[in-house]
């Protein structure tokens, strides 16, 4: 077989083919002009223009958490390659497998300060996996390999290759590495025999035992063994915020979602354990209220495929470094039947003493009213995408979710303006479905542009901007702990709001207004029945809260219920 | 004293991995005593000494976050192991007639070399742990010193433990050993 003659852009285009890659989400510029002169020789990689490459970097971390495989982003150099910056730490703190390929300036430019150079490299470091400056066109198929399957094994997580202009034109004969192997990288999938067995003792001694399952039990394909796992354990099982949809809301065994938002049941359960199993999950501050507080003298299980989060933040009696799904299959076997009666009541009782997520009784329209009619018009069926703020939590509070990727969601960086383009990678994702895109009106404005690429792709997107005039979050922070003082967070004021429907529209996106809940639900029906992108505007309550709440630096146990305005060290 | 954790890390020898690890340090609030690099008995392998703070560094999440970068091969804590650690100091320190043979019989009694003679200076280079060092120099302050360059502390395991990596296929060997190489360049990259 005589290898082919290529120049890098074609190795690159061939490689991401040979890889399985469908679509890629990119933006033009000048150093990688060579590339996009090839991208017709490669019909079966679809190039989806998006209007920013922040868009890019959203859209493809959600093409990837909606259908579990890489996402792929592709920026020219300079400001291209920081407008990646934004996504890329988005899918780092998430573990998104993601790949981002930059163009850069010519090799003999590299470090000359030339038009448009960025050091990417550099930039990205702290916020990839991994990354990589390729030099030379013979090591670019090799590195394409490897990068992939760093981002997409182990911890997911982005990766970035960064390619020289001269590099797409230089040609080489082109070579399929059929194997990858990296000295420095070995993750483990496998758990500890004995660490299982210690860990099956701790569980079998426990009287009142808990499931906290994260996002990598999602990421891992591990729900159903979960499922199983908690059904012959008769363990209850809280999931953190990106952890819904590891565990159907709807069973039995279900006590909802922990941390600042969580329920109080949920808060309570947590605080009131004697064992933890967390599985899949890094004991973030926003889950687990203040560290040196929470429930003393409980024991942790903690099973998780990255080793570094075995104690980072709370000591661990008994840790379990491998792949969710596959410790799990092992700790079934070694689990023995149970069920905790007296413990499952006691935290009914306080479910039931403590009701969680209400939706306000008012006469106008709430956030919370208008989530759960999406939930009932789309019948639980949806995927949902949100931004990040107050609308968030309640779709977190309000949408019950009963499979995994159906929840996307910025939970670790938090990124407003997440929700629109990461709903187009999302639909992209999985054709056929319908998405909900929970915009907040703050973030919505964030990433407004890529309504054109909704239009433009014709993707079945539902863009529900809940505009309260405020940024709502920061508004309910600045009431509870900055005495009601309000600065910079008016949007419909300060900021000259738009018209969100005439925005839409403007776009080619049919849209509507609701202001009231006869209307919303209305509104709901026409969204869901109309193909193609739509946005509703709901006009919501402009003060509105949400509860409980467990305030920045305190402990789950001080979760508030209740209004009660308290300065709180941060 | 606070106790100091000696870390040693193969690395993959490329650009940017010295960057990669004092990022790593800098990100996560570690404090680096001192960080000596240099290249190993292997081919592309270059070795990182880290004397690290254990008391305001939980060095355990050390010894894992340098296992997350893809770069780092191999960590070793050598902190609780029968070692030998070493460090290399240079003084140019100030001397007349009058006093060089008293600076010369300090050198002796450290087993210092005198590595250049200058008028009214000399050059001292001395090998041994951080103690000896600081030792030396206390003495050697009364004479003046103008100046003081120190490699950090560079350690090995004593007996038949030993910090190694495998040896990875050729081909992919061959990848790796030209990552990032600017082709006109072939220095090495513990420079970097």
């Amino acid at each position: 077989m005589t290898a082919k003659r290529m120049n890098g852009a074609q190795i690159l285009l061939e490689c991401l083919a040979r890889e399985g890659v469908e679509v890629i989400y990119g933006y033009p510029g000048g150093v990688v002009l060579p590339l996009y002169h090839r991208f017709p020789e490669y019909p079966q990689l679809k190039h989806v223009l998006v209007r920013h490459e922040q868009g890019a970097a959203h859209a493809a971390d959600g093409y990837a958490r909606a259908s579990g495989r890489l996402g792929v982003c592709l920026a020219t150099s300079g400001p291209g390659a920081t407008n990646l910056v934004t996504g890329i730490a988005t899918a780092w703190m998430d573990s998104v497998p993601l790949l981002a390929v930059t163009g850069n300036v010519a090799r003999n430019l590299l470090g000359k300060d030339g038009f448009q150079e960025a050091d990417i490299t550099g930039i990205t470091m702290p916020i990839t996996k991994h990354n990589y400056l390729v030099m030379d066109v013979d090591d670019l198929a090799y590195t394409v390999r490897e990068a992939i399957y760093i981002a997409t094994t182990g911890r997911r997580g982005p990766v970035l290759v960064d390619i020289p202009k001269d590099v797409f034109i230089d040609e080489t004969s082109f070579q399929w590495p059929e194997e990858v192997s990296v000295r420095g990288y070995k993750p483990t999938y496998h758990g500890h025999v004995g660490q299982m067995r210690k860990a099956a003792k701790l569980i079998d001694e426990a009287r009142r035992p808990l499931i906290l399952a994260g996002h990598g039990v999602i990421a891992s394909g591990g729900h159903d063994a979960l499922r199983d796992f908690a059904e012959k354990a008769g363990i209850p099982v809280l999931t953190t915020f990106l952890g819904i949809g590891s565990f159907p809301a709807d069973h039995v065994l279900s006590y909802g979602w922990m941390g600042m938002h969580g329920a109080y049941h949920a808060n309570q359960a947590a605080n009131h354990a004697d064992l933890i199993i967390a599985i899949g999950m890094r004991f973030d501050d926003r889950a687990m209220g203040r560290y040196s507080d929470f429930n003393p003298g409980c024991k942790i299980v903690h099973i998780d495929i990255d080793p570094a989060e075995i104690g980072k933040n709370l000591p661990v009696t008994v840790p379990i470094v491998g792949d969710v799904k596959v410790v799990l299959a092992g700790l079934i076997e070694e689990a023995k039947p149970n069920s905790h009666v007296e413990w499952l009541h006691w935290i009914d009782k306080v479910r039931t003493e403590h009701p969680s997520f209400t939706v306000p009784e008012t006469a106008g329209l709430s956030v919370q009213y208008a989530v759960r009619q999406i939930w009932e018009v789309t019948q639980g069926e949806a995927v949902v995408v949100t931004g990040v703020g107050q609308h968030q939590m309640w779709v977190g509070q309000h949408y019950p979710f009963h499979r995994p990727r159906a929840l996307i969601s910025s939970g670790g960086l938090g990124t407003m303006g997440y929700e629109v383009p990461a709903a187009i990678g999302a639909a992209m994702a999985r054709p056929g479905e319908v998405v909900w895109s929970v915009c907040g009106d703050g973030g919505f404005q964030m990433t407004v542009q890529e309504l054109a690429t909704a239009v433009d792709q014709d993707v079945n997107v539902k863009f529900a901007v809940m505009n309260n005039g405020y940024l709502g979050m920061v508004r309910q922070w600045q009431e509870l702990f900055y005495q009601h003082n309000y600065v910079s967070v008016d949007t419909a004021r300060e900021l000259c709001q738009p018209d969100f429907v005439k925005l839409a529209e403007a776009y080619g996106i049919p849209a509507r207004r609701a202001t009231a809940q006869a209307e919303a639900r209305k509104a709901i029906e026409w969204a869901q029945a109309t193909p193609g992108p739509v946005l509703v505007e709901f006009v919501v309550e402009p003060e509105d809260n949400v509860w409980p709440m467990v305030p920045a630096g305190a402990s789950l146990a001080e979760t508030m219920e209740e209004p009660r305005p308290q300065e709180v060290r941060a | 004293m606070t106790p100091k954790h000696t870390l040693v890390a193969l690395v993959e020898d490329r650009p940017g991995v010295l960057n990669r690890v004092a990022s790593l340090f800098r990100r996560r609030g570690f404090n680096i005593h001192s960080l000596a690099v240099g290249p190993t008995e292997v081919d592309g392998i270059s070795r990182m000494t880290i004397v690290v703070d254990g008391a305001t560094t939980q060095v355990e999440q050390v010894e894992k976050q340098l296992y997350k970068l893809i770069d780092v091969v191999k960590v070793s804590d050598l902190t609780h192991d029968r070692m030998v650690a070493r460090e290399l100091m240079l003084v140019k320190v100030r001397c007349n007639n009058l006093n060089r043979a008293e600076v010369v019989q300090i050198c002796e009694l450290f087993r210092a070399d005198i590595v250049d003679v200058g008028e009214s200076t000399l050059v001292i280079q001395a090998v041994g742990d951080e103690e000896k060092l600081e030792a030396l120099l206390a003495l050697l302050k009364p004479y003046g010193v103008r100046e003081v360059a120190r490699t950090g502390r560079v350690a090995m395991a004593r007996g038949l433990t030993s910090t190694s990596v495998e040896a990875e296929p050729p081909d992919i060997h061959l990848h790796h050993m030209r990552v990032g190489r600017r082709p006109e360049r072939r220095l090495p990259y513990v420079s970097d």
